[in-house]
């Protein structure tokens, strides 16, 4: 981790970034922002780990915790709202046992996101299975998915 | 040309959702396979362009061959070899493939500005712009137009920016041109943040350079020498081809030191947006490309005077700057004869929701909604009936279905209590219930408010937690007539456009459908059946086959009942999912 740190914050000495461009490097490398990054750059560029944490917390983006292997994406954008979004989200919720702020499953398998638009409103609602578009889909069509990756992973 | 048999794939943001790139492989694979006998080869190309606007039929293929153009429908990648062998190997199209009258309806109440070359050139490929005209207006502009003429023509074309708020462009730009200093900015505002709306999306993954060429010509009109795009970060297909425009402008000497062979120096650079709502606003964008939390700050001063890193700067929306070169091709008359009085020109929407033909629209400004309705949107999905459009996404409001032939411009809508906003259209039907849209869009600037504010922060909140009591049958009396003044506070007193607009959804929807605000407080009953906590599943024993379908979709184990006997559910127990609403083949299960 400390090899890829330092190549972050050298590109930022270089290109003369700001914190946002900073912890975009950092989540791109790791998927979220490791409390040990931000005590890393902290203490190399001198600015408070409060001021890192002020950013990170401000802008959707930003993860201070790991993201699950596998990542599902449901969109609650106005189209796929009023095409029955909320029902697809406590549908995966329910399946995935998550509740409240939480997003991630205890094993770490898999991450829940809400995003606004995917801009593919005409297939509303929409779900992102790891990356790849669901269009016209349901609760039930996703946790078949779901409960297929949870299979082949068991094998 | 006329012999040139050109083969384009939608690749837009639909088109890639329903397997685009694997019907533009299959396609390169199958042509490159059988040009072994033809020499079609340099003759043919595939190319990816962007949206082609009826999203819903993607993937959608044209096949332009001996001067026609064939639109062919919903193509699957092994539909493709049947294409290549009978039409355009053979002459002779795939009739039952081709589009049906539906689609060229789609298109006839349109009119194509800032999408006339979306869809059509390969967003890839600067020839292809360039051969279509592109940068010919930048070059022109910059070779033998004075800023000032620049600045006159889109005043007299009547040019409003596109971002919402719909300030007249070429005012902007005198401002910012006026406005004293050496170093001045443009920024092409690409948040888009209306969560239900991807019109400049669609531009920039379909024509990135339009909105370059825009930029440069808005930079030279205000001598501005740097400019930058705030863009989101959950576009990467968007960014990624706005990052190879630039590049390839660069290489043609349309960016850098002495573009088009003047004396003028200019580059854009590319900022990623990191999902704030707020940072759409213009003082927000400009703290958050300067590396801050995105919070905005009061304007005065305004960013003409100071902006980004305290220099005058001018913040235009992508669909805004993306007009600029053809205005400027087409000059400002032409622009001008679209539109009405005091909105010119034409809009880009994204018609969405309960309509037969979702996709993307370009209008000119005061079209009438049951124009875009009925007949470009095709009617109502499975024969509905219309409730409302919305308009102007988490800022706007509702139109209902009684003011259908409402012309679509800045002040109709503004007087019907909506805006034209940034471009979302949402069709609403029957099925949906107004005071649960206006929680929706509550919730949305609750979260995204940057909590500034005391009014936008804790009003929000205090408005969602009214709306959410409404909706769970526990409101009370005189909660409508609290969630009106509370709105009128939060609007008055709110800093930033954010928190400014954020209860007109609520007031808006009040306004026209009182009723449905009172049957839930009073009543205790959601008209449209779809606020949960008010509803009740019961199974028609008189209908019920005893299938067991609706047994096994139940997650709270509520229903019982013996194969092929009526089954029942336990009220105790049911979470009111709807499972076994859906999921009854024989619809003996009700709600109410
Ligand atoms: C909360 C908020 C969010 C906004 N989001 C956007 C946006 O996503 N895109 C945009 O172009 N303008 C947005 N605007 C409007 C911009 O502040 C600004 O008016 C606009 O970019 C100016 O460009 P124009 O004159 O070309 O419309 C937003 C405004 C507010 C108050
Ligand atoms: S109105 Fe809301 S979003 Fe705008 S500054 Fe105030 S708290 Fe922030
Ligand atoms: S609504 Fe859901 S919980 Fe209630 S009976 Fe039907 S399936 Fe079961
Ligand atoms: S609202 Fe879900 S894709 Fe647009
Ligand atoms: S993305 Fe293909 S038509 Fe819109």
């Amino acid at each position: 981790m400390e090899k890829t740190l330092k190549e972050i914050v050298d590109g930022y000495r270089k290109k003369g970034g700001n914190i946002i461009t900073l912890l975009q490097g950092t989540q791109d490398a790791f998927g979220y922002i490791p409390r040990e990054a931000v005590a890393f750059f902290s203490e190399e560029l001198n600015i408070a780990p409060s001021r890192f944490y002020g950013v990170a917390t401000f802008y959707a983006q930003f993860r201070l915790k790991p993201i699950g292997r596998h990542k599902i994406t449901a969109c609650c954008g106005t189209a796929c709202h009023v095409k029955g979004s909320d029902k697809i989200i406590s549908g995966l919720k329910r399946e995935l046992q998550l509740s409240g702020e939480n997003d991630t499953t205890g094993d770490g398998e898999f991450t829940l996101e809400e995003v606004a638009c995917l801009g593919t409103c005409s297939f509303a609602p929409v779900v992102l299975v790891n990356g790849s578009v669901r269009g016209k889909t349901s609760s039930d069509a996703v946790v078949k998915e779901i409960r297929a990756l949870r299979k082949k992973e068991n094998e | 040309m006329s012999n040139t048999t050109v083969i384009r794939v939608c690749m837009g943001p639909g088109g890639i959702a329903a397997g685009g790139k694997e019907v533009l492989d299959t396609f390169e694979k199958c042509l490159s396979e059988k040009n072994i006998e033809a020499s079609v080869r340099e003759n043919c190309s595939s190319h990816q362009v962007g949206c082609m606007g009826l999203c819903a039929r993607d993937v959608l293929v044209e096949v332009h061959a001996n001067g026609a153009k064939t639109t062919y429908q919903y193509i699957k990648p092994d539909m493709v070899e049947r294409i290549v062998t009978e039409h355009i190997s053979g002459g002779r199209p795939v009739a039952e493939w081709l589009v049906d009258d539906a689609f060229s309806a789609f298109y006839k109440k349109q009119v194509k500005v800032v999408l006339s070359d979306v869809g059509k050139v390969d967003p890839e490929d600067i020839d292809a712009y360039i051969a279509a005209g592109g940068y010919e207006s930048a070059r022109e502009a910059l070779t033998s137009w004075t800023p000032r003429d620049i600045i006159d023509e889109i005043k007299s074309s009547g040019l409003r920016g596109r971002g919402g708020a719909g300030f007249p462009t070429g005012l902007k730009w005198e401002l910012g041109r006026a406005s004293a200093g050496d170093t001045k900015y443009i920024i092409c505002n690409a948040d888009e943040g209306d969560p239900g709306a991807f019109m400049d999306r669609a531009v920039i993954e379909g024509n990135p350079h339009s909105v370059a060429e825009g930029m440069i010509i808005g930079a030279y009109a205000i001598g501005a020498s740097k400019g930058y795009v705030y863009i989101r970060a959950e576009y990467p297909l968007a960014v990624e081809r706005l990052k190879l425009a630039l590049h390839q402008a660069a290489d043609r000497g349309f960016l850098g030191t002495g573009i088009f062979g003047t004396a003028m120096d200019f580059d854009i650079e590319i900022k990623l947006g990191a999902g704030a709502f707020v940072c759409g606003e213009e003082t927000a964008l400009i703290a958050s490309i300067e590396g801050q939390r995105g919070m905005p700050r009061p304007k005065p001063p305004f960013p003409v005077n100071r902006g980004l890193w305290q220099r005058p700067t001018v913040i235009n929306n992508v669909e805004t700057l993306a007009n600029i070169p053809y205005i400027i091709r087409n000059g400002c008359s032409w622009y001008a004869s679209y539109g009405t009085e005091r909105s010119k020109g034409t809009k880009v929407f994204a018609l969405t929701g309960k309509i037969r033909n979702p996709g993307l629209i370009e209008v000119p400004m005061g079209i009438t909604l049951r124009e875009i309705i009925y007949e470009i949107g095709g009617g109502i999905e499975n024969d509905k009936s219309l409730k409302a459009v919305q308009t102007g996404g988490p800022s706007g409001g509702c139109i209902p279905a009684s003011m259908l032939d409402l012309n679509v411009d800045y002040d109709s809508l503004a007087r019907a209590g909506s805006i034209v906003g940034s471009g979302g259209m949402i069709v609403l039907d029957e099925d949906d219930c107004m005071v649960n849209m206006a929680k929706y869009f509550v919730h949305f600037t609750q979260t995204e408010s940057c909590g500034k504010c005391v009014p936008c922060r804790v009003g929000t909140k205090r408005l969602l937690e009214i709306l959410t009591r409404i909706t769970r049958g526990e409101g009370k009396t005189g909660d409508i007539e609290l969630l009106e003044r509370l709105s009128a506070g939060v609007k008055a007193a709110s800093l930033c456009g954010l928190g400014q607009t954020a209860p007109n959804p609520v007031l808006s929807n009040i306004r026209y459908f009182r009723d449905e605000f009172v049957a839930h407080v009073r009543d205790k009953k959601c008209p449209a059946k779809v606020c949960r906590e008010m509803l009740t599943y019961r199974i028609l024993e008189k209908f019920c086959k005893g299938c067991g379908a609706c047994l096994r979709a139940c997650p709270g184990g509520a229903i019982t009942g013996a194969k092929k006997k009526p089954h029942v559910i336990d009220p105790g127990k049911c979470i009111r999912c709807g499972a076994c609403f859906d999921v009854c083949r024989f619809k003996s299960v009700e709600k109410e």
